[in-house]
């Protein structure tokens, strides 16, 4: 078996919050293989985010941040942050969810994407400007050549989040992360810019990390999702096999919340109660006060994530049973 | 950008005219130069002629206006007390007060900008703790006390400066000292709140994560947009170079404009007060202008002549 691109293990963040450390994210594993596309989808605060940010080292010097990050099979966290500034755009490129402000207001979107290429392929400043053009070009931003010299309030949000795309490509980086690419921008925009994701990926071949509160958003263009819930994942399955089969009462949840296009309308199920404070959390499985399918032993044993077949992985003690929501859908 | 102009410098002058019309109505309604220049044992023939002279018989409103007409005319009146004209009079001190403003300003900017960047980029340690105390003490101890206090030990008590006067360059440290220290706590609380707020920026973790080191980050892309709001107080800083030292050149007795503005409101040598307040305001109003227009050049927000809607269809 090939190393895998990145895999992190057992990934644990803490912030202090008051004087007290509050975990953030409790044991996340996750492996990425060359050229794969994974959606990692969850509420906002189920940690989804910081597992990324924690990986590639952006979250501010005061989180504790404990595991194992392997990029090709070598621990990276014991590099500085300096260090990791050689990891990041070249090797590991990610972006965010409101690209106008992603974007620094006072410089031009050219100079911003000359930057990085100027930083990961040495080029000077001349050429970096020619390779910037190329890549609004490739992002299919039109009239490339004078989107250049353009500010970033002056772009719509589309097309700063492509010229996001456009600059995270520049260090021709192995993995993108993509964190809620498409949340703040209008929902006809959305699909296209998951769209040029999905394209950039197959000419590029670089690996894709989409990030989401959306599942119907990560359906399209991924191969794999994990679900996370809680600073936890509670489930992974290839795409096809976790709607087909979901098997954690959360992941059920989820896609009986979603709305189905072509199948027959019906009324959409919402999952009661809110997600816990994750200073507050329950003893057990963290879902059990909102689960139907909750028995005594979920509230007070963590559930582990374990294989439930070949290549899917599900954190629950009543995994398959029958939960009203499945039997709804 | 010529029309933004020529309405800011209208603006302008109805702000200089209110100035100088309160300042003349005030002064005249508490107190009587002829009084005041004279004083009050003079002989009742000698307030007399004086009042007669300078035309202070004439009801308010004629003298006001025949002020105004003056001024229309370029002529700011003469000093009352010497009856030599009022902008020589004013004019020879500015260079005197510059002399300690603008050493001053440069303490200020070059403290008070290096003292806020480093307490925001090593936030919540004890460096941040001692640049903030620095500053609060700076800036809610008054200037006189200051002053008092730093001629009271480098003056009185070590001998090394002396407390008062404008004889020799050594006369000029301890105002700019006081003016410095003072500006620069200001500034330095600025520059932080500015740099926290800019650091916490989604556009600075863009930085990162497309791989540059921190440094980079910091002074390529925190530092252009920290300068925005750190731009205005400069501005102010710059605008008041001429008239910002009146306290500390009466607790040093530094004979600039700022001192000769107190005696001539003690005096009601009204021509003089009103040469210094149009000076003031016509350096502070310039100030502000050109910090408008600078700002244009730094925040590309603000070029409102390109805007427009947004482009690029998605």
């Amino acid at each position: 078996m090939t190393v895998p691109l990145i895999e992190l293990k057992d990934l644990t963040v803490d912030f202090p919050v008051g004087g007290n450390w509050v975990r953030a994210l409790h044991g996340v594993s996750l492996t990425i293989r060359r050229g794969e596309a994974l959606g990692l989808v969850g509420e906002s605060g189920s940690g989804k985010s910081v597992t990324w940010l924690a990986a590639t080292k952006l979250l501010p010097a005061k989180a504790r941040i404990d595991g194992e990050v392997l990029l090709d099979g070598k621990p990276i966290q014991g590099l500085t942050r300096d260090q990791m500034a050689g990891v990041r755009g070249k090797r590991v490129a990610l972006i965010f969810q409101d690209p106008t402000s992603s974007l620094n207001p006072v410089h031009r979107v050219g100079t911003q994407i000359a930057e990085s290429v100027r930083l990961h392929r040495g080029f000077d400043a001349a050429a970096a400007r020619a390779e910037a053009k190329r890549l609004l070009d490739r992002v299919h931003i039109p009239s490339a050549a004078r989107r250049l010299d353009d500010y970033p309030h002056e772009l719509s949000g589309g097309t700063n989040q492509r010229v996001m795309i456009a600059m995270a490509l520049a260090g021709e980086p192995d993995l993108l992360v993509a964190d809620e690419p498409t949340t703040a921008l209008d929902v006809t925009i959305q699909a296209q810019i998951l769209d040029l994701l999905a394209e950039m990926r197959r000419e590029t071949g670089m690996a894709l990390v989409l990030i989401s509160h959306d599942l119907g958003i990560v359906a399209d263009i991924t191969d794999r999702v994990a679900v996370m819930y809680a600073g936890r994942i509670v489930e992974e399955a290839p795409v096809d096999a976790l709607f087909d089969d979901p098997r954690h009462p959360y992941t059920q949840g989820l896609l009986a919340a979603l709305p189905d296009v072509a199948g027959p309308r019906r009324r959409l199920t919402a999952i009661p109660g809110q997600v816990p404070n994750p200073a507050a959390l329950p003893p057990g499985c963290a879902f059990a006060p909102r689960c139907p399918a909750a028995i005594s032993g979920c509230v007070t044993a963590i559930p582990s994530l374990d294989a439930v077949a070949a290549d899917r992985r599900t954190a629950c003690f009543r995994a398959g049973h029958a939960t009203p929501w499945e039997i709804a859908a | 950008m010529l029309g933004y102009i020529a309405s800011r410098a209208f603006r302008a002058l109805v702000t200089i005219l209110l100035v100088l019309t309160f300042a003349f109505f005030i002064l005249n309604a508490t107190g009587d130069p002829a009084i005041l220049i004279l004083s009050a044992d003079a002989p009742p023939e000698a307030i007399e002629a004086f009042r007669e002279e300078w035309g202070l018989n004439a009801p308010l409103w004629k003298q006001y206006l025949g002020y105004l007409w003056n001024l229309a005319h370029g002529e700011l009146g003469r000093s009352m007390r010497d009856g030599r004209d009022a902008w020589a009079v004013v004019s020879e001190r500015i260079p005197v007060t510059l002399a300690i403003t603008i050493p001053a300003l440069i303490i200020k900017l070059v403290i008070g900008i290096s003292a806020g960047i480093v307490a925001a980029l090593w936030r919540d340690t004890w460096v941040d703790r001692l640049v903030m105390a620095f500053s609060v003490t700076g800036y809610t101890v008054p200037s006189f006390v200051l002053g008092l206090a730093l001629m009271l030990v480098f003056a009185v008590q070590l001998g090394w400066l002396p407390a008062a006067g404008a004889d020799s360059w050594r006369h000029a440290i301890l105002p700019i000292i006081t003016l410095g220290v003072a500006g620069a706590a200001v500034l330095a609380r600025f520059t932080r709140s500015a740099m926290l707020e800019v650091l916490g920026q989604p556009f600075i973790r863009t930085g990162l994560a497309k791989g540059l080191v921190w440094r980079a980050v910091v002074i390529g892309h925190a530092f252009p947009n920290a300068a925005i709001p750190t731009l205005t107080i400069a501005g102010f800083m710059i605008g008041s170079l001429v008239a910002g030292a009146v306290v500390v050149e009466s607790v040093f007795a530094w004979p600039g404009v700022g001192r000769l503005l107190v005696s001539a409101v003690g005096n009601r040598d009204l021509m003089v007060v009103q040469a210094i307040l149009l000076l003031v305001t016509v350096t502070m109003v310039s100030a502000n202008l050109i910090v408008d227009i600078v700002y244009g050049f730094v925040d590309p927000r603000l070029r409102t002549a390109r805007g427009g809607p947004a482009r690029g269809g998605t």
